[in-house]
């Protein structure tokens, strides 16, 4: 509780870690990529900036930091709105940006009883509910683009950053359900037992991130 | 349906072997020493409850509750929590007592999970005190969580305290809009404090009001922060509010406890039940609460018997966990006599009971095979101390 607690991070394996690792280097941890690369293990110590990292699977740090074995995490909006952990939401780090959108053929007709594949079947339910559409929910674990052209499903919600991967699949964006960026959260009891450091943590990213701007 | 193996529990269910059951009965007794102390009186509740009295005015939400129907069709729940059904007694079986009522009690509540691993069935140990409205009534509940978390050698602790109707007050006095309001406590009621703050940026206040919003959001402190509130005030709601926020902290001070705690205007707990004060308590090594409560006055009335009420829940299981208290228990000995001595081992056996110790007797004709027996100490008969009896 003095504020010279140690943290540990759950960082997401994978295309935000990179963006995060410079968002915490600006913010004048030492950290360096190279820590990260050079070696094969899941954990970092950072013992000179009283951090200590582990890498896991993006969907999975909410449920690290729920059950506090990590201080901190670092995670995109979709996985938060997805597992619907209880964690604190701390700050928006504006990194890899992206959207969660529905997309179909573009000869889409809706049909008599809609079919929507999705990785995100709490997030496409909730949003086709919200719009007053009973639609089934297929859950796929990659390569949901397939669906329409397969015949699977006559929709999809999946993340879209460029929208490459779904022109390159002849799909078109039809509605965007929610913006996405990268979310620093914190554990219940971290946030009050080591406020210290938790906010020392935060008001420095806090800082970077809006002397930066908006960075996609 | 696949075929349930014998091992098998209700998923979120447990079983307490002697360890943890020791430990669970260690944690009730100091807490319990502590409520009694207090005045605080035991109460037992059902542990049905129809649905539509105690299930509906609970704080617990719906989709959690285990329920039943009874052979009339009436829904019942596996009770939630234990406040309601308190309220209820409070306004019926007690309503002739007078008030303020202070009463405590042990239980297990029931709570279904989305996440099916979780444990479901929970133990509580906590207070009510009925029929108080002063800041020192909210002080004394807060007080007695921190001796009773004290009496369970749990250190360092930290208490979370929020008020909900000085949170409501001060946004309502900057955004017209209750809708919005609404949602700017639900953000804060599941953590989200981006999705806060984002709210806050688009309701074009002017930078000093801004400022203040998003300082609810983040700042935690003792009395000042609460005071330097002052000069922002517009409504006499809000200043009734911060008197008794401040109040209640200088009868926390008098009480030596407030340097466990920290006031956090963005905790609000469940959000259309608690009508003041809301707290929270946490220790390493529990991720979750270790005790909440606070001051819900609009639930007697529910029952009946319109008057305010504050109280909190200690989460038995998680101060288990964060308690290194232990007793040393009775010594457990084994006497292991043969059969031709057994009305003097039990008479030696009583002697020693009354003395304290845990006695397992244990007849055994062949004194060369010594029994397997769970005990600090085996005495065989015949052997030292016991000649004298033998």
């Amino acid at each position: 509780m003095n504020g010279m607690d140690e943290l540990t991070i759950a960082m997401p394996k994978g295309r935000i870690l990179r963006e995060a690792l410079e968002l915490l280097e600006e913010a004048g941890y030492p950290v360096e990529e190279d820590c990260f690369e050079t070696t094969r293990k899941l954990t970092v110590p950072l013992p000179e900036a009283g951090l200590s990292f582990f890498l896991a699977k993006p969907g999975d740090v909410p449920t690290y930091v729920e059950y506090g074995v990590a201080d901190l995490g670092v995670v995109g909006k979709d996985v938060l709105m997805e597992e619907e952990r209880d964690v604190y939401e701390l700050l928006d780090l504006g990194i890899s940006r992206c959207r969660i959108a529905v997309a179909a053929l573009p000869d889409w007709r809706p049909s008599l009883h809609p079919r929507v594949a999705t990785k995100y079947p709490r997030i496409a339910g909730r949003y086709f509910l919200d719009k007053g559409e009973q639609v089934e929910i297929i859950r796929l674990s990659g390569s949901v683009e397939l669906a329409p052209l397969i015949g699977l499903a006559d929709r999809i919600v999946d993340i879209v950053s460029t929208g490459r991967t779904l022109r390159e699949n002849g799909l078109v964006e039809l509605e965007t359900v929610s913006d996405v960026t990268s979310r620093l959260i914190a554990n219940r009891a971290s946030y009050r037992l080591k406020s210290g450091s938790v906010d020392r943590l935060c008001s420095r990213l806090a800082s970077v991130v809006k002397g930066e701007g908006v960075r996609t | 349906m696949e075929k349930l193996r014998q091992f098998e529990k209700p998923t979120g269910f447990r079983d307490f072997p002697p360890s943890m059951a020791v430990k669970k009965r260690l944690v009730e007794q100091r807490v319990q020493t502590c409520f009694e102390r207090w005045g605080y009186r035991e109460v037992l509740t059902p542990t049905l409850e129809y649905f539509d009295t105690v299930g509906a005015a609970s704080a617990i939400p719906e989709y959690k509750m285990f329920k039943l129907i009874d052979r009339e069709g009436k829904t019942l729940v596996l009770r939630p929590d234990l406040t309601a059904p308190i309220a209820r007694m409070v306004s019926s079986v007690l309503k002739e007592e007078p008030l303020p009522l202070r009463l405590f009690y042990h239980a297990n509540v029931f709570r279904a999970q989305d996440d099916s691993a979780r444990t479901v069935e929970f133990f509580q140990s906590g207070v009510e005190l009925v029929g108080d409205p002063s800041p020192e009534a909210d002080a004394e509940v807060i007080a007695l969580a921190v001796e009773a978390l004290s009496a369970c050698e749990i250190s360092p602790f930290q208490l979370a305290v929020g008020h909900v109707e000085l949170l409501d007050g001060l946004l309502h006095e900057r955004v017209k809009d209750p809708q919005v309001v609404d949602q700017l406590k639900e953000c804060l009621g599941v953590r989200d404090l981006v999705g806060y703050q984002e709210r806050v940026a688009r309701l074009n206040l002017s930078p000093e009001q801004e400022e203040l919003l998003l300082l609810l959001s983040r700042q935690r402190g003792g009395k000042e922060w609460i005071e330097s509130l002052r000069p922002q005030v517009r409504s006499p709601r809000v200043e009734a509010a911060i008197r008794h926020l401040v109040e209640m902290w200088e009868v926390l001070e008098d009480f030596g406890a407030s340097r466990h705690v920290v006031l956090d205007l963005s905790l609000v707990g469940s959000i259309h039940y608690y009508t003041g004060v809301y707290f929270e308590g946490y220790a390493l090594p529990s991720s979750f609460p270790l005790v909440s409560g606070g001051r819900y006055d609009r639930l007697p009335e529910r029952f009946g018997r319109p008057t305010p009420a504050t109280g909190f829940a200690l989460k038995t299981d998680r101060v288990m966990e964060a308690s290194p208290a232990a007793d040393q228990g009775r010594e457990r000995v084994a006497l292991v006599y043969p059969r031709a001595a057994r009305r003097a081992a039990i008479r030696r056996a009583q002697e020693l009971r009354a003395e304290g110790k845990a006695v397992i007797l244990h007849a055994a004709d062949d004194p060369d095979r010594p029994p397997e027996i769970d005990a600090d100490r085996i005495i065989r008969w015949g052997e030292g101390e016991d000649e004298r009896d033998g």
